[in-house]
């Protein structure tokens, strides 16, 4: 029973964590809450479902594609809506996010309707294993094992790569950076676009988990992992990871012993209690007040 | 006689009309918080809600007369904020927002679980019974609240506010107690979001918790956002402006979201601002009665 709640929970929290990476990535690098995130993922669930229910392609193919589609995606939104608005207040580039996400949920609302759909039975045949008690589908042995390759090489290509440290260095100080000859404009495209790939990876996943893809289905999402993307300390990417895994591991707990009617409020009770006692979150820096 | 007026005017169109009057409540509520005292806050909506079922709930079992239901209501958001600001504002800039919305989620949800919400059903509430109908009521509130808060941000509490917003080290060194003054700042907000959502249940007649969401607190902050953060007209402009952009937009029926989406995108690319930020009303207003206004003098004097 635990460990098979456990697995359960590890497969919605990484998922959570993939989309939490996304969020935390773009505040680490230009401090805006891009809420047309939840939207983008929801964008790559559906570009994964019309790869694999109309051109009959092979799951993984299926979430390449969704990866590009979303990447493509998330660097157009940033040029429109909020590269203009790098220079003026935080909160007008956040109602920019807004609106972004108002138009792609409807946007997905008159293309694909309001019934939500589910992904065929063949796109990836799920068994059961059984582990000791627990009854394991393959399916979240699949998400698990894609969300950590996916994490890995993330965590490669910001450590290791030179991009990477272009990366680092523009979240470090904007300006420094430029004066450094770091290109901050393809560093910022560059990061919408790792972090799209992520959530577009995210919504596949999450669609055949659930099987159910829906227009919208960005916003509770999109919600809960940018509070896990806070309670792991937000521009913190081991951060987002962490945070990912623990609301999805307390949630699953939750509905578990049997409070599911409030399981959309578990993450965030968690979420309050942690800031109450980490205001910066788990992993993230302490804010140094400066005079 | 003046039920009679209010009778002859179109249903519908009063029915903007008082979703405009509620609107320019709730956001001039936000715009305390956020506008004035820069604590961002995405879950208004829950004091709205708070109110609201305060107020429907004070009407159904007690029979309080609407006025003071109006008031009772209003205070008990506020009661409710002054608890939960008391520890969560010390959080600062984006985890605050976070919080707050998480605050929100769980009252939505505690809301829609509760035996005396009538749950997910939602509650029905009777018109109330005033001398005054009720869109004349909503129009009186809405001008007091415009008053209020122009007294507020004008009055010692308003400067140590904005005082917190520019810089809150500054401002503690000056001797203005932060913690007081923003837990202060937030119940005023509450309380004015308690009334909009009291005003909202007795006149739309029927509340639900799921109507009080995430995208009824961005609904607020978009409001104050586009028409310039921390001025009252931007407020009252904004909040018109959005109260009844969905319905004017309603001939394009199934794009209109699509169209309300784009258009926010490109206000704000065109006018990061706000559409009436950092516009001085007084001094325009001096200026075209012959008066030359103050800031204007302030220029000259330091040009010279």
């Amino acid at each position: 029973m635990f460990l098979q709640q456990l697995i359960n929970g590890i497969a919605l929290g990484s998922t959570y964590a993939l989309i939490a990476l996304g969020y935390t990535m773009v505040y680490g690098i230009i401090a805006l809450i891009n809420f047309a995130h939840g939207e983008i993922f929801m964008a790559g669930a559906f570009v994964g479902l019309l790869m694999v229910g109309v051109f009959k392609l092979n799951i993984f193919l299926a979430m390449a594609c969704a990866m590009i589609f979303c990447m493509i995606m998330g660097v157009v939104i940033e040029f429109i809506a909020y590269r203009p608005l790098r220079k003026s207040s935080r909160l007008s580039a956040f109602i920019s996010a807004i609106g972004v996400s108002t138009f792609l949920s409807s946007l997905a609302l008159m293309v694909f309707g309001a019934n939500a759909k589910g992904f065929p039975d063949q796109a990836f045949p799920s068994q059961q294993i059984s582990i000791g008690d627990a009854d394991i589908s393959t399916l979240q042995l699949l998400i698990i094992g894609v969300s950590a390759v996916l994490m890995i090489s993330l965590e490669f290509i910001v450590q290791k790569t030179k991009v990477g440290k272009a990366m680092r260095a523009t979240s470090e100080d904007y300006n420094t950076a430029a004066l450094m000859g770091v290109n901050v404009n393809f560093v910022i495209s560059f990061t919408f676009a790792l972090g799209s790939a992520l959530a577009a990876a995210g919504g596949v996943l999450v669609g055949m988990l659930f099987n159910a893809v829906s227009f919208n289905m960005g916003l509770m999402a999109g919600l809960k992992a940018f509070a896990a993307a806070v309670l792991g300390g937000i521009g913190s990417i081991p951060g987002a990871m962490l945070g990912g895994l623990l609301l999805g591991v307390t949630e699953v707990f939750g509905v578990a012993i049997g409070y599911s009617s409030y399981r959309d409020a578990i993450a965030f009770a968690i979420l309050v209690l942690v800031l109450l006692v980490r205001p910066t979150g788990l992993l993230g820096r302490k804010i140094l007040k400066k005079v | 006689m003046l039920q009679g007026f209010v009778n002859s005017i179109d249903p519908y169109f009063l029915q903007i009309l008082v979703n405009i009057g509620i609107g320019i409540i709730l956001a001039l509520g936000l715009n305390i918080i956020t506008g004035l005292t820069g604590q961002l806050s995405l879950g208004h909506a829950a004091f709205m809600s708070v109110g609201a079922f305060a107020g429907a709930l004070l009407t159904l079992k007690t029979g309080t007369p609407f006025y003071l239901t109006l008031i009772l209501s209003g205070l008990f958001t506020a009661a409710v904020a002054a608890l939960i600001g008391w520890p969560i504002l010390r959080l600062t800039g984006d985890y605050l927002a976070i919080c707050t919305l998480g605050f929100a989620e769980i009252v939505k949800v505690v809301f829609l679980n509760l035996e005396i919400t009538n749950k997910a059903l939602g509650l029905t509430v009777p018109p109330p019974q005033t001398a005054l109908p009720m869109p004349v009521i909503v129009l009186i509130v809405a001008i007091l609240t415009i008053i209020a808060s122009t007294f507020i941000q004008n009055s010692r509490f308003g400067r140590a506010l904005k005082a917190i917003r520019d810089d809150e080290i500054a401002a503690e060194s000056m001797g203005i107690n932060i913690a007081r003054y923003k837990v202060q700042a937030f119940a005023v907000s509450a309380f004015m979001a308690g009334t909009g959502g009291c005003l909202y249940a007795h006149f739309l007649g029927y509340i639900n918790p799921s109507d009080f969401g995430f995208l009824k607190s961005v609904d607020m902050l978009s409001m104050i956002v586009l028409g310039g953060l921390g001025s009252i007209p931007g407020a009252v402009f904004g909040a018109s402006i959005l109260s009844a952009a969905p319905e004017f937009l309603r001939f394009m029926s199934q794009y209109r979201m699509m169209v309300y989406g784009a258009l926010m995108v490109f206000l704000m690319v065109f006018r990061p601002n706000g559409l009436l930020g950092g516009i001085n009303f007084t001094d325009l207003v001096l200026r075209k009665l012959g008066v030359r206004p103050r800031g204007a003098l302030r220029n000259l004097e330091e040009k010279q």
